[in-house]
């Protein structure tokens, strides 16, 4: 086999890992520990150039042009898809480490380690993006995973810290377990590893026995490397681990948890069924329908009871998990093609693109306003709006985005999703009518903690004035910049990001 | 070549990790179990290899980087409960519910 490697193409993945080794170098240096910050920061910045060069290379003339770049046997391919994704992950990770920087300085934790960990898990999240075999795949989803176990318990004289490691560590590995032994399955029907050659291998079976659509051992296959994804995107009935590892772990970690790691996941399972499973969409059609409307359904009603808004918020990202998987759920089932299925494959990316930006800054929001009242108790925030206005905005602007409000993003990615919905028939409306009805619960504690910032008075323990600093690290005032100005922009001007879906849509053109 | 027992024991010893994993109350056999589960993983990856007469020998180099990865994982794992056990001086997994609902 003839291994000849793009390095263009590869890029991207080069830099990030010569940023995670320089990270540990400076970390050996004699110099303060923020550097390792900066390095991080740098390298995350730098691996996002080789995105735009790759994504712009017709125009370009030292480029040379290839419509897909594939590697090793077909099992690593660059496409317009994957460098989308990767830029999401490597904007994200940006503004994760911006979170991060603060809080870390902060606490004294061990911030060279911490970002070692934290890009060894954006560099999976990169790869996953590309991966389109078993092995690759599998390798990429452990590294995501992996770093963010240790990540979790990363304060480690705090109980709870540790209980969200060890609860997250457990839950992790049995779903990894759950999902090899499904691909160990799909490896020994189809007898391939890539995903092209796996979904052939199906269509060959369907040509050699044409009434072939239960061959029962590769449904059992399927049934169970979808398991191991619905465990990673915190999809109900597999997502007890999320809130208590969402409460328990550093806050910036959590925000890493609930969208890089996320949308990693997310990722696997579009590039899963879509590539691999492309036939076998009667079975995985329903199952990705039902984890949909009951993700919205039981993460929506148990966010409602919450008065912490770390919990609040992990339970609020199962429910937007449900959001994002409605429009292929629903598009699947309905088993239709063509325009239809690019535009639930649309609503689908552009909602995990927007998602990304406004829970971010969401969980940046409440990192702010904990350090400076010590709470992270819905009923603490009471009066926020008196004595710290920027703060009070900004929570605004994330929760409201978050419940779908215009003018704020939250609302394009709302609106793609129900168009796509309702267009493609009753699977679809029904789905519709459940994601409607979560929509107006989800307003409900949204709109709880925005008017406790605003028309609560402040309650009585709480100190504020002179006795709290109402000092915010810089870095996590950028983000929050950052965050905001993405969020209020894409709501004004949703053909910003729209471009970006629509240019991931050939990826489903040949389903 | 007969792969079926090859499957069972496979299938077998997925189980018995499983069960493990629910109904084991300390964490480091918890660990164990999930062992055993990647182990039954293994025997699948090898044997269907063998079965497929792979000319790559795509289930064997897969199981190559399962066993890399399970490893990496336990090196994780035994750090948390080292971890756990330092704070609380058990490793019950049990009492572990500071968090409720």
């Amino acid at each position: 086999m003839n291994v000849s490697l793009d390095f263009h193409a590869l890029l991207p993945e080069l830099l990030l890992t010569a940023t995670v080794l320089g990270v540990l170098i400076v970390d050996l240096l004699p110099v303060r520990k923020q550097w390792t910050a900066v390095v991080g920061l740098v390298g995350l910045f730098a691996a996002f150039v080789p995105l735009l060069t790759l994504g712009f290379c017709d125009s370009l003339a030292f480029c040379e042009e290839t419509a897909v770049r594939s590697m090793f046997g077909g099992s690593y391919v660059i496409d317009t898809f994957s460098l989308v994704l990767k830029g999401l992950f490597l904007a994200s990770a940006f503004l994760a480490v911006l979170i991060s920087a603060g809080y870390l300085e902060r606490g004294r934790f061990w911030e060279g380690e911490y970002y070692f960990l934290l890009l060894c898990s954006v560099l999976g999240a990169v790869v996953m993006a590309s991966s389109r075999g078993l092995v690759t795949m599998f390798v990429a989803l452990e590294l995501v995973t992996g770093p963010t176990f240790l990540l979790a318990g990363w304060r480690k004289g705090n109980a709870r810290s540790n209980e969200a490691a060890l609860k997250f560590f457990i839950v992790g590995v049995l779903s990894a377990s759950v999902l090899l032994f499904g691909m160990s399955l799909v490896y020994g029907t189809t007898g391939e590893l890539t995903f092209s050659g796996i979904r052939e291998a199906i269509v060959g079976f369907e040509l050699a026995d044409p009434g072939f659509s239960d061959l029962p051992l590769l449904n059992i296959a399927v049934l169970f490397t979808l398991l191991g994804f619905a465990f990673k995107i915190a999809a109900v009935p597999f997502h007890f681990w999320t809130p208590d590892t969402y409460e328990g772990a550093p806050t910036p970690v959590t925000a890493y948890l609930s969208v890089v790691s996320k949308a990693a996941g997310f990722v696997g399972l579009l590039v899963v069924s879509y590539q691999a499973f492309a036939t076998l969409r009667s079975i995985w059609g329903p199952a990705l329908w039902i984890l949909a409307a009951a993700s919205m359904t039981i993460g929506n009603l148990s966010a409602l009871r919450q008065d912490n808004i770390v919990r609040m918020l992990g339970y609020s990202s199962i429910a937007q998990g449900g959001f994002i998987l409605a429009p292929f759920g629903a598009a699947v089932s309905s088993g239709v093609t063509g325009a239809q299925l690019e535009d639930a494959f649309f609503a689908t990316v552009t909602y995990l693109l927007i998602y990304a930006f406004m829970n971010l800054g969401a969980f940046a929001v409440v990192i702010a306003t904990a350090k400076r009242i010590g709470s992270v108790d819905v009923n603490d925030w009471g009066g926020l709006y008196q004595y710290a206005p920027g703060l009070a905005g900004l929570t605004m602007i994330f929760f409201f985005s978050l419940a779908g409000i215009p003018p704020l993003a939250g609302w394009f990615a709302k609106l793609v999703m129900f168009r796509s919905l309702i267009g493609v028939g009753n699977w679809g409306i029904a789905l519709a009518v459940i994601a409607a009805v979560n929509s107006v619960v989800a307003f409900v504690y949204y709109a709880r903690v925005v008017k406790a910032a605003w028309f609560d008075p402040v309650p009585e323990d709480v100190l504020t004035g002179e006795a709290r600093s109402a000092y915010v690290a810089p870095t996590l005032g950028l983000a929050m910049g950052i965050a905001a100005a993405v969020v209020v922009v894409v709501g004004i001007f949703p053909a910003v990001l729209s471009e970006l879906g629509e240019m991931t849509k050939v990826f489903v053109a040949g389903f | 070549m007969i792969i079926n027992q090859f499957l069972i024991l496979g299938a077998a010893l997925f189980s018995i990790g499983v069960y493990g994993v629910l109904a084991r109350r300390n964490a480091v056999l918890v660990l164990l179990s999930v062992e055993l589960m990647l182990a039954a993983v293994n025997i699948n990856l090898v044997a269907f290899d063998r079965y497929l007469q792979d000319s790559i020998a795509g289930g064997q180099i897969f199981a190559l980087f399962v066993i890399t990865v399970a490893a990496a994982e336990v090196g994780i794992g035994l750090a948390i409960v080292l971890l756990i056990f330092r704070n609380r001086k058990s490793a019950n997994v049990d009492e572990l519910d500071l968090m409720k609902l």
